[in-house]
């Protein structure tokens, strides 16, 4: 049974979430210690995972049709980071991906512009000249992406170099292995080191799910980043599987809620790696809606990193205004 | 031990992608026998199966039609020989379906296994009798030869259930393509068995896909499809086949229309079938002067 009521934090419990779990603490003040991150991370209410996966589960159901459909579909569109991540990639590449950015379908002119496209640092400039003139913002994964095994210089060059080239948006990674060995500080301070040198810049802070092993670890994490100043939290870098999935991105979507709560600060949530579908981009989309509502369906709240879900967008799109199933080969195919 | 035992009655399914499925909308329909007693319920296709089907037969094309045309006959040899060995089951089945008597029935079955040889053996002679090399006046080996066309939407006759359908299902196959057929409407049970036979005869999963339901439901559907490159209306009754052709030239379709009454199966084929679905692909290719 789906109700469409949103699932409310018992009580106005969470805006004294942090006095209650470090007694007499403001949020800033969480932060000034380690034992006191700590605490206040380990105290945050646990995620009941067989609800958590029962409620995105019922919520994956709802049937989406018509013009409700298409204004998805439109939304989708909007908020696709059109990322190509890989060792192969050339100018040429980023080139044709940018061009299909601006125009996602050159047949028609109804489709929007995606929200941004996703490359690694050294192809922004490419990808900046293409997009010259467009609403398409360019941004890059730094801080020694994917695996972040990098020192702290290493990473922010990385982060600086991206910036100098062009980029409006920063893609980074959280060290894991800090993160899973408990050095909450140390991944805290990493967080406010990019986010300094990002300055104006948007930071997209990625906690990689795949390997936090467990959704209070992606609440955790998902709190350190917007501790830490993050305008998004992203799930994966797309090279570990399991990648974005439903149950992680509500718990992601709670962690959101409740932080804006607390905090009044609206923070985005990217789901990325492993969403090919317009039937999947869909379903996340009634998560945004039922989690955190209306003011998140925006690709300032929500977006998706995925490469060939564009594609199946534009046939479902031209689907529902042609009546009769489309041929994947019409489509380009970069 | 038993004093009258309760058979075991089959299923019938779609065969989409080498899988067997109920369709996605759980409908089935009634198929009597040719007296108009109950026979089985059969699987009532809906678009979103079409849909399903075409992605299969997508999928398989290229696989298929990459295969040698060695390689194609011979696997259409050995669908010949499973059906041979199953003579008795389909002779059954065909009788049931159609109302011959079961010494008839089998002799169909025979020319159906006859007909599969026969297409099996044009696989590799198809490129020198359809194919040339062609004179040019200019320095180049100028050549021509048939292409499959990708997927081919067959709808298949609705009098001969088996020995109709395979002698318009091979052609489709034997060059390359890869095909979703509509079984007849009324005899829709020996296809599918023959879908079960396709399955265990090193065919590619999805190269024949077979749907069972209303031709009014599934053809317009198919006939729209973008993904579909051609059309075989043989089944397709005459007050329907318009309609359909205009369709189908939506997404400029290959047509090979329908002919009005059913033809006569037995009589000698010719290449004519195989040529419909093929696509003559000419190669300039420089010389040294």
């Amino acid at each position: 049974m789906v109700t469409s009521t949103r699932v409310e934090p018992a009580g106005s419990g969470y805006a004294q979430w942090p006095a209650m779990l470090v007694p007499g603490a403001q949020l800033s003040e969480v932060m000034a210690s380690e034992a006191m991150l700590r605490r206040f991370l380990s105290g945050l209410p646990g995620v009941d995972q067989v609800g958590t996966e029962l409620r995105a589960g019922a919520l994956s159901t709802r049937s989406i049709k018509s013009d409700a459909k298409l204004w998805a579909l439109d939304m989708a569109v909007r908020m696709v980071d059109l990322t190509t991540l890989e060792g192969a990639d050339t100018d040429g590449k980023v080139m044709s991906l940018c061009a299909k950015a601006r125009r996602p379908d050159p047949a028609n002119p109804s489709v929007p512009a995606v929200a941004a496209v996703c490359v690694y640092p050294d192809l922004v400039a490419v990808a900046k000249d293409s997009l010259a003139g467009s609403t398409v913002q360019v941004a890059a994964v730094a801080t020694a992406f994917p695996s972040g095994r990098a020192g702290r210089q290493v990473k922010l060059a990385d982060v600086r170099w991206a910036l100098e080239a062009g980029a409006d948006e920063i893609d980074m990674v959280i060290d894991r292995g800090a993160f899973l060995s408990g050095r909450y500080n140390m991944v805290l301070d990493e967080i406010r080191a990019v986010r300094e040198v990002c300055g104006a810049a948007h930071l997209k802070v990625i906690l990689e799910t795949g390997e936090l092993e467990t959704y209070d670890n992606v609440k955790r994490a998902a709190w350190l980043a917007m501790l830490g100043g993050a305008d998004f939290v992203k799930t994966s870098t797309g090279k570990v599987s399991p990648a974005a999935t439903l149950p992680v991105a509500l718990v992601m979507l709670e962690a959101v809620r409740d932080f804006h709560e607390v905090t009044g600060r609206r923070v985005g949530v990217k789901v990325a790696g492993g969403i090919r579908k317009a039937k999947d981009a869909l379903r996340y989309l009634v998560l945004v809606n039922e989690t955190v509502g209306e003011a998140w369906l925006d690709p300032s709240g929500f977006r998706f990193g995925a490469s060939s879900l564009l594609n199946d967008l534009l046939m479902q799109w031209t689907k529902q205004q042609l009546h009769c199933y489309v041929r994947p080969d019409d489509f380009s195919q970069e | 031990m038993y004093d009258e035992r309760i058979g075991v009655r089959k299923t019938y399914k779609l065969a989409i992608g080498g899988q067997f499925l109920r369709s996605e909308s759980g409908r089935t329909y009634v198929v009597p026998d040719s007296s108009g007693t109950f026979s089985a319920n059969a699987a009532l296709a809906s678009r979103k199966d079409v849909r399903d089907a075409v992605v299969a037969a997508r999928t398989a094309y290229r696989g298929w039609a990459g295969t040698t045309a060695y390689n194609r006959g011979q696997v259409l040899y050995r669908v010949a020989e499973m059906l041979e060995d199953r003579y008795l089951q389909f002779g059954e089945a065909v009788s049931a379906g159609e109302g011959s008597d079961e010494v008839k029935a089998r002799a169909n079955v025979t020319m159906a296994v006859d007909r599969l040889v026969w297409y099996a053996g044009w696989a590799d002679k198809m490129a020198q009798v359809a194919g040339s090399a062609n004179p040019v006046a200019s320095p180049y080996f100028n050549f021509s030869i048939p292409q499959p066309v990708g997927v081919v939407g067959v709808i298949a006759p609705q009098r001969s259930s088996l020995f109709g359908l395979i002698s318009v299902l091979a052609p489709v196959i034997v060059t390359g393509n890869t095909a979703v057929v509509l079984a007849s409407e009324e005899r829709p049970l020996a296809a599918i068995t023959l879908a079960e036979v396709l399955a265990t005869s090193d065919l590619p999963a999805g190269v024949v896909n077979m749907l069972t339901g209303r031709i009014s439901e599934v053809v317009p559907v198919l006939a729209a499809h973008r993904d579909v490159d051609a059309l075989d209306l043989c089944g397709v009754p005459a007050d329907l086949a318009a309609g359909i052709e205009e369709i189908a030239a939506g997404s400029v379709k290959r047509v090979l229309r329908s002919r009005g009454a059913e033809p006569d199966w037995s009589e000698p084929p010719t290449p004519r079938r195989m040529l419909s679905f093929v696509e003559i692909k000419t190669v300039w290719h420089p010389i040294g002067v």
